[in-house]
């Protein structure tokens, strides 16, 4: 979505305080709605979160997560995210130079990643469904794949953008509007990042205190 | 092909849902009729249906609200005349099964389409308008979140007329709103009719948050913004941090549902409770989501009526940003009985009553507000005096209740029910009726009739007290809620009154319709060519009414509290500099119409499980998104001369 308040031309009057400097420009307007998203979206993750620590021990008789859960695949995972970050940040220095080919090489690698992560994802998660231990089994199980499919269901959705932005570079260029959603893409592929980073924490590490 | 739908949806056993919702059709395909027999579609879809204007979005979500109001009430009025016949040996005249769905749509309706909606209608309309500025942050995002609300409504509404609603309460706690004990589509009509509203929510706050904090005229520091910014800002941040929090707890319940998930089922070591605590974790700043934005309108309406500055401008900045905080650190005492012990109901006793001195700050204000003043005693005063002494009893009664010990007796009686219909009818419902006097000749450039609208007022006011006074006795007494039949007939007595209570809205209902319609018909004598019909403090009256697609030519510059008071008391009104340049507002989108059509799409065929249709649905949701995100010009150039005549004509009327 475009803020369409044209806001260029209000003048600020000389020296003073910030909050009273008239309407900001676009580009600052678009990136705060899209702070406020993700924000929205943590709080989102939070009450899964929540729901996790609560049915954590709840394992109704089956599988707890240190049986379950294979560090090594974790850390592949992690380590597929992390570096999807850095890739992240290095085709937004692409953007900022204005170069489409390696634009579209880092975003390329970025969603590759991406990519990878999701297949590791969908290999833990069948395997646990083949070993009878799905979401059904037990309330444990039902947050963790609630919690880390929720986080799943966003990688996805971002590695959809991301192909979208691919095609916005190619048929508008970086206009404005698609330099500022690309921007946006990258807060929120860093944001996924920290999710992440919670569920190996609370989820992963927590299963073997 | 069609997943559980089949002809058994229709209710065609049971005559009072049948002939509503025949009289319903009838009357839709009516309107549809006169529309397209007058030729107003082209109009209609250019002008309403796909402006992104955020002041014809604010009308129409405030028509909405209007309209679900008697829907809601209808619902309020059937359950009343049941309880006042059911006593005794008497079993009235609507089964337990029926009159479960009629309390649980009842609340929905009211909490979610019309409290809200109105509430967001009105934030909707006027911000933009008092912070000095041409629009909302997103204009296309506004337009999509009103739809995805429609939508939301369109589904409750259907489940009048295919399948059925929940029969679990407004809250739809489990054990009862699992699969196993509501196997049927009425949960999932509430959930999903919830979740896309719901989206639409979130999205409308993410957008007027933005809205006040990033853009406000030039000189409109944080400590010179209206009072009802300041509201407005503490409820859309609460709808942030709130809504996500409703949206995964629906969607756990709806994981449990469809795919046999264990987080609130009473097996497998799922645990209901965790769903009461996290519901309540949005629920409770719900209730300020629709409080706060209240008493904006009733800090605006005092200080104009009073002809003074509010008093205590800043302390009641302080109070409402306090009450943002502790709404979130209350929740417990929806449950006191869930038995977290002694010492967490303590804790959630006294946060609870906390809440009450920020409230009592704000009240005092407008009692010294309007002490010395000069008040002008129209209509919308008269909301904001009932609203006083109203939600004062109200805001007693909860406090009583946040005792834990007396919680214990007095949960989910009907002493409850009294005491948040209390601060709900008293406080959020009159506010929103005191804002549409107040604002409605800025939307449409002619008052409302002044007459009817206090005779509106009276019928609610003495309407309220014979519904809900009863109650809180008859709670005391030991009558639960959401109860269908009752055996002691001491009792009916006081359920009759109730139901006279009831009659006296109906009137008062019925007369907001009578008022409307004469004030369009005689309309040319209550026109006001000003722009500034109650000699007003803040921005949005320095403009014509109704205000210009572009609102302000010139962005105003403030140098102050009450902006517009201090333009008119410097002097005579300033010539205003002609428009320097064209300006781009936004355009038309018909983007927020077909999201939503296509979620009503999604969300039917989720609820009977059509899985194949619920793909169309949301594939074409994406693919019109997708189409939107190509598209390079959204604004329409005003011209210069277009807007430079404009202004010459409010010129002349204002002082000819």
């Amino acid at each position: 979505m475009s803020a369409a308040v044209d806001v260029a031309h209000a003048e600020a009057p000389e020296g003073a305080p910030l909050s009273q400097r008239g309407p900001a420009p676009t580009r600052v307007v678009a990136a705060f709605g899209f702070w406020l998203f993700l924000l929205s979206d943590i709080i989102l993750f939070a009450a899964l979160f929540a729901a996790y620590a609560v049915l954590a021990g709840s394992t109704n008789g089956g599988p707890s997560g240190a049986e379950l859960f294979n560090k090594r695949h974790v850390l592949y995972e992690t380590g597929c995210l992390l570096a999807s970050s850095f890739t992240c940040g290095m085709m937004m220095i692409a953007m900022d130079r204005r170069s489409t080919r390696l634009t579209y090489l880092w975003s390329l690698i970025t969603a590759g990643l991406g990519a990878l992560f999701l297949s590791l994802e969908f290999t833990e998660f069948a395997d646990m469904i083949h070993g009878g231990n799905g979401p059904t089994r037990s309330a444990f199980l039902s947050a963790f794949f609630a919690l880390v499919g929720t986080h799943g269901i966003h990688v996805t959705v971002g590695i959809g953008w991301l192909a979208m932005m691919v095609g916005q570079v190619a048929t508008i260029g970086f206009a404005p509007m698609v330099v500022r959603r690309l921007f946006c893409f990258s807060l929120f592929w860093h944001a996924l990042d920290i999710v992440w980073i919670g569920v190996f924490t609370v989820v992963y590490l927590g299963a073997y205190r | 092909m069609f997943g559980n739908l089949s002809w058994d949806a229709i209710p065609l056993n049971e005559p009072i849902p049948l002939a509503t919702v025949l009289i319903l059709i009838i009357g839709m395909l009516g309107l549809l009729t006169l529309v397209t027999w007058k030729g107003w579609w082209p109009y209609l879809w250019r002008e309403w249906i796909t402006s992104t204007d955020h002041k014809r979005i604010g009308v129409m979500y405030v028509v909405l609200a209007l309209v679900m109001l008697l829907r809601g009430f209808a619902d309020a009025i059937m359950m009343r005349t049941q309880l006042a016949l059911a006593a005794g040996h008497a079993a009235g005249y609507l089964p337990p099964d029926h009159y479960n769905q009629i309390f649980s749509a009842h609340g929905t309706i009211m909490i979610f389409f019309v409290a809200m909606t109105f509430v967001i209608g009105l934030m909707n309309f006027v911000l933009p308008l008092q912070l000095g500025v041409r629009d909302v942050a997103f204009p296309v995002l506004n337009s999509v979140s009103f739809w995805l609300t429609a939508a939301g409504v369109l589904l409750v509404n259907v489940s009048l007329g295919i399948g059925e609603f929940a029969r679990t309460g407004w809250l739809a706690y489990p054990p009862l709103s699992e699969i196993a004990y509501s196997p049927g589509v009425g949960v999932d009509y509430y959930l999903w009719s919830l979740q896309i509203s719901g989206l639409g929510t979130l999205l409308s706050g993410i957008n007027l948050t933005t809205t006040i904090l990033k853009l406000r005229a030039p000189g409109m520091g944080y400590g010179r913004m209206p009072v009802f910014c300041w509201t407005a800002l503490a409820s859309n941040l609460l709808i942030i941090a709130a809504f996500p929090i409703l949206t995964a707890t629906f969607a756990m319940l709806l994981l449990d549902r469809y795919l046999g998930f264990h987080f609130f089922t009473n097996d497998s070591g799922g645990n209901p409770m965790m769903y009461v605590n996290l519901i309540w974790g949005w629920g409770h700043p719900e209730v300020y989501i629709l409080i706060l934005p209240a008493f904006g309108v009733f800090s605006e309406v005092i200080a104009t009526f009073s002809g003074k500055p509010l008093f205590g401008y800043r302390s009641m900045v302080m109070a409402t940003m306090a009450i943002c905080v502790l709404s979130f650190l209350v929740w417990l005492h929806h449950f006191f009985t869930m038995g977290a012990g002694a010492n967490v109901n303590a804790v959630f006793g006294v946060a609870t009553m906390i809440i009450a001195v920020p409230t009592g700050v704000k009240v005092f204000n407008w009692l010294f507000t309007m002490y010395g003043g000069s008040i002008r005693f129209t209509t919308p005063v008269y909301w904001a005096i009932g609203f006083m002494v109203t939600f004062v009893i109200g805001g007693m009664t909860g406090v009583l209740m946040a005792i834990p010990p007396a919680d214990f007796v007095l949960h989910n009686s009907l002493f409850l029910i009294a005491h948040f219909h209390n601060v709900i009818i008293g406080g959020v419902l009159f506010g929103a009726m005191a804002g549409y006097t107040y604002w409605f000749p800025k939307a449409f450039g002619f008052r409302l009739h002044e007459g009817l609208g206090k005779a509106v007022f009276w019928c609610w006011f003495f309407g309220f007290y014979l519904a809900f006074m009863p109650l809180y006795a008859l709670g005391l007494m030991g009558a639960t809620r959401r109860m269908q039949h009752y055996a002691d007939p001491t009792w009916q007595p006081f359920m009759v009154a109730a139901l006279v209570g009831a009659v006296v809205i109906l009137v008062g209902i019925i007369l907001t319709i009578v008022q409307l319609v004469v004030s369009i018909r005689t309309r040319e004598q209550r026109r006001d060519l000003t722009g500034d019909p109650w000699n007003g403090r803040t921005l949005e009256w320095s403009i014509s009414s109704p205000p210009p697609a572009w609102n302000f030519a010139v962005l105003p510059t403030v140098s102050g509290l009450d902006a517009f008071w201090s333009i008119k008391r410097n002097a005579a009104i300033p010539a205003k500099q002609s428009p320097l340049e064209p300006l781009r507002v936004p355009t038309h989108s018909p983007l927020g119409i077909l999201v939503s059509f296509f979620a009503v799409i999604l969300g039917f065929s989720l609820i009977w499980h059509i899985w194949w249709l619920a793909f169309v649905g949301l594939a074409g949701a994406v693919a019109v998104c997708l189409r939107h995100a190509w598209r390079i010009d959204l604004e329409d150039l005003v011209s210069v001369a277009e807007m430079a005549a404009h202004e010459r004509k409010h010129q002349t009327q204002v002082s000819p």
